[in-house]
């Protein structure tokens, strides 16, 4: 799928925007899977990743289906990492998430001395896979461009929202809340850490990156981008 | 899906959430609603939204009061406060609506898990896309936008004429009634689904004649698309054959999955692996 793919913004808007997921092929090496995709998130956890997630069951931060009346007051914002290692129980496709280059450039350069034998993706910027190639000395094998959005883009909504609302490309986050957030934001009636843990807990798979957004937040409230 | 009206509290945070902007505040039931034609099943409501177990008629009454005082009841933006989704039973077409647009659950309808393949994702291992070959996905409906069926038909009635091959174990392909004519089933025209992508591959030389073919049905249907075009890179890792068309064409090239080659097959050929796959 195409997932990480098409994401709203430009090269720019992606420095601090890094996926590197791993993803078993059916009947090709899927059979062991599970445990190579667990250690593939405890590495990456090393590495200080914003998000994991699993295609399966999501990402580190999740909805409840039994919610405390008190959560309104005292609610876990924390992102529960070890619940998504734990939780990969299915050969699925696997995503950290990184804010700078640094951590994506040690972690992709430590999978690759890991040898995993799964398929690892980078997704980011055209540039920034490269760097990240670069730096584990690795030949890129296979790359994919996204050409953006077109036909009927009038149904689109502005830059901010888009570029929040894309970065759960399963689109589970919905333009309204995405425009509700900062709405929110911009009123002083939520911050943008907590902002960010309503949207993230939307993204079914886990590659949301909660720090973009809290950028793009931060810029929406007083109109910069 | 299904608001439980004796449930549903009208406190409108599950408005926000739909993707489609299915849901609405009934002025007269004074209920959540949902307009079921819009609706694709994609269950963001549902799985999205955390669930409390308040006493509805509690929450009404405190509403109630709230409003009379002209003061703001603000519960927690992602939170259902009395649980009032339900999943609905959905018979077929309609099932194919979930299918494409849930992604936590498998293809049902199709036998196929998720929206699309594998793709470039597994190149490394499956040689999918190969040197002097273009992948394309065509995504049609996101983001936020959606699409019927019969929008996607437009476009593979002209991929089809114009003689390109549909990827076999893509969920849209396992639609078609017709593979060399790209007509899909009759009964599933009219559904809508959050998004849906038709896979497509062919020789590198004819990606600017492929992309003007988008172009050109793009123009003539209800929704968006994202459209996706991959190829392998050279011996030294470099990509310098399909970028010059793409840019050439006037695109402005931002992002891309780089697949970075460190996958190997370790099954034998003809192992079929007892579980499903699901993809990002």
């Amino acid at each position: 799928m195409t997932n990480t793919l098409h994401r709203a913004g430009d090269s720019e808007s992606f420095r601090d925007d890094f996926i590197v997921f791993a993803i078993p092929s059916k009947n090709k090496n899927d059979t062991d899977a599970v445990p190579k995709l667990r250690r593939f998130l405890e590495i990456a956890l090393e590495y200080k990743p914003v998000n994991l997630g699993d295609a399966r069951h999501g990402g580190a931060l999740r909805s409840s289906k039994n919610l405390s009346p008190i959560s309104h007051w005292k609610r876990d914002m924390e992102p529960d990492f070890q619940a998504v290692i734990h939780g990969v129980t299915f050969p699925t496709t696997c995503a950290a998430v990184f804010d700078n280059l640094e951590a994506a450039e040690q972690f992709v350069k430590r999978i690759k001395e890991e040898d995993l034998g799964m398929s690892v993706n980078v997704s980011t910027s055209i540039e920034g896979a490269k760097r990240c190639c670069e730096f584990a000395c690795i030949e890129r094998h296979s790359v994919g461009y996204s050409l953006g959005f077109e036909g009927k883009t009038e149904e689109m909504p502005g830059s901010q929202v888009a570029m929040l609302s894309t970065m759960c490309g399963h689109g589970m986050i919905s333009h309204s809340l995405a425009k509700k957030m900062i709405d929110f934001v911009k009123e002083n009636r939520r911050t943008p850490e907590q902002a960010v843990t309503y949207l993230s807990r939307f993204c079914s798979c886990g590659i949301f990156n909660p720090s973009r957004a809290k950028r793009i937040l931060e810029d929406a409230r007083s109109n910069t981008k | 899906m299904k608001i439980n009206p004796d449930k549903c509290v009208a406190c409108g945070n599950c408005t926000y959430v739909c993707p489609m902007g299915a849901i609405y505040i009934d002025p007269v039931r004074k209920r959540a609603a949902i307009n079921s034609d819009e609706c694709v099943e994609c269950y963001a409501c549902y799985n999205g939204l955390s669930q409390e177990h308040l006493n509805p008629i509690m929450v009404r009454t405190m509403r109630r009061i709230f409003s009379a005082l002209r003061l703001r009841f603000e519960p927690e933006p992602d939170v259902c406060p009395t649980a009032a989704f339900e999943p609905d039973e959905i018979a077929w077409p309609r099932l194919v609506r979930r299918a494409f647009s849930d992604p936590s659950v498998p293809h049902e309808s199709t036998g196929v898990a998720g929206r699309g393949t594998e793709e470039v994702k597994t190149n490394d291992v499956t040689g999918r896309v190969k040197m002097g070959e273009v992948g394309f996905t065509i995504e049609f409906g996101r983001p936020g936008v959606g699409v019927r069926f019969r929008d996607i038909q437009q476009m593979c009635w002209a991929l089809a004429k114009a003689n390109v091959s549909f990827e076999k174990k893509n969920p849209v392909t396992s639609l078609m009634t017709d593979v060399s004519t790209g007509t899909l089933r009759e009964d599933i025209l009219n559904e809508k689904v959050l998004s849906a992508i038709v896979e497509i591959k062919v020789p590198i030389e004819r990606t600017e004649e492929v992309i003007r073919l988008v172009w050109e049905i793009e123009k003539q249907i209800d929704t968006v698309i994202a459209l996706g075009v991959a190829t392998r890179c050279d011996d030294q890792g470099e990509e310098t054959v399909l970028a010059p068309i793409l840019e050439r064409l006037g695109y402005d090239l931002q992002r891309a999955k780089t697949n970075i080659g460190l996958g190997r097959i370790n099954q034998q050929p003809g192992k079929e692996s007892s579980q499903e796959a699901v993809g990002v």
